[in-house]
């Protein structure tokens, strides 16, 4: 993955407007976050393959960290946090938040075809 | 001697962190290992540092490191498919009758898993639980023998003193070059006491104290 461009990820989102696609939309801060400091919270969540339509979709930031949210019918889509993204071979936009070592805090990832289960 | 020994943990790098030292002492008294892999880690958090994996990567550059890591312990694998942290979503009588046609298949004397409720992260819990639970529905004339490993900060406090405690210094080197056949994990997990301010310069005495005793409990079966 490559630091985000603004320009060419919003390029592609807009790629994926008014089109059925699947969405991976996870946070996370490890299942060991409690382990090794007993003040921290273990905290995650995932969704993985979610059917969805949206009608708009924006990447909004400040050089460092951005924030993708996409615009449904009924409802939105968002993840913040966003630090890199590739477009694999498969046209997936994979787009996913690192902490400083490198760690995957968020990811926002949408595609035509359901991810690998 | 044990005849056979089998290793059930959930992530590809488990088996290095947690048994590996104890994986090759009995290698090296020429007992049959197998490692029976619940998932491919495809969840991890570390990717690498400086990151070379992303989500979708994540699962087949796991599984080759996996492989790696047990060809350098000289062991059996096997995958066993379930996905990264939702083992303890699935239906646990299945997992265990899985794994208890794979058990009387290899018919292992020795059993290693981690300890339920006493290993920290969900998968660990699960795939130890469903193994104990294998384990029990077999008939008792016939059942390996089970090892339990916690690793969680309070375990002696909680469980009492463990069972069985392999120092396992004389293999420390062959503990490291397995766990550095992940690298995937074990570049953040080894930078994690790098960022330990207590911790001395020298990484590899301090990833000795931590990862230079295996403990395990031998799990009672009542009848």
């Amino acid at each position: 993955m490559k630091p985000i461009e603004l320009n060419n990820v919003q390029q592609i989102l807009e790629n994926f407007c008014n089109k059925e696609v699947y969405v991976h939309l996870e946070t996370t801060n490890g299942a060991y976050a409690s382990h090794f400091d007993d003040k921290a919270y273990t905290v995650g969540a995932y969704i993985r393959n979610a059917k969805v339509t949206f009608s708009q979709a924006k990447i909004v930031g400040n050089g460092n960290t951005y924030r993708t949210g996409l615009k449904m019918e009924l409802g939105w889509i968002y993840a913040e946090g966003l630090t890199d993204w590739v477009l694999d071979h498969d046209n997936r936009l994979l787009m996913a938040g690192h902490d400083r070592e490198g760690r995957l805090m968020v990811s926002l990832e949408i595609s035509e075809t359901p991810f690998k289960y | 001697m044990e005849k056979h020994v089998v290793v059930i943990y959930p992530h590809p790098d488990d088996e290095s962190f947690g048994a590996s030292g104890t994986i090759t002492k009995f290698r090296e008294q020429g007992v049959p290992v197998t490692y029976l892999c619940g998932t491919l880690g495809e969840m991890g958090r570390n990717m690498g540092s400086p990151t070379f994996a992303n989500r979708e990567t994540l699962a087949e550059i796991r599984k080759e490191e996996l492989i790696q890591a047990c060809q350098i312990l000289d062991i059996d694998l096997r995958m066993l498919g379930y996905r990264d942290k939702t083992l303890e979503f699935e239906d646990r009588m299945e997992v265990a009758r899985n794994l208890k046609s794979i058990l009387e298949e290899i018919e292992p004397s020795l059993v290693i898993t981690h300890y339920p409720e006493h290993a920290v992260h969900p998968d660990h819990d699960a795939l130890g639980a469903a193994t104990i639970e294998a384990v029990g529905l077999m008939d008792p004339e016939s059942r390996p023998t089970v090892w339990a490993q916690p690793i969680t900060n309070t375990f002696v406090e909680d469980l009492g003193e463990p069972d069985v405690r392999n120092d396992i210094s004389n293999y420390f080197d062959k503990k490291m070059e397995a766990i550095s056949a992940h690298k995937s994990q074990a570049d953040g997990i080894l930078g994690k006491f790098r960022e330990n301010p207590e911790i001395a310069a020298d990484i590899k005495e301090e990833a000795k104290k931590r990862l230079g005793k295996e403990r395990f409990y031998i799990w009672k079966y009542d009848g």
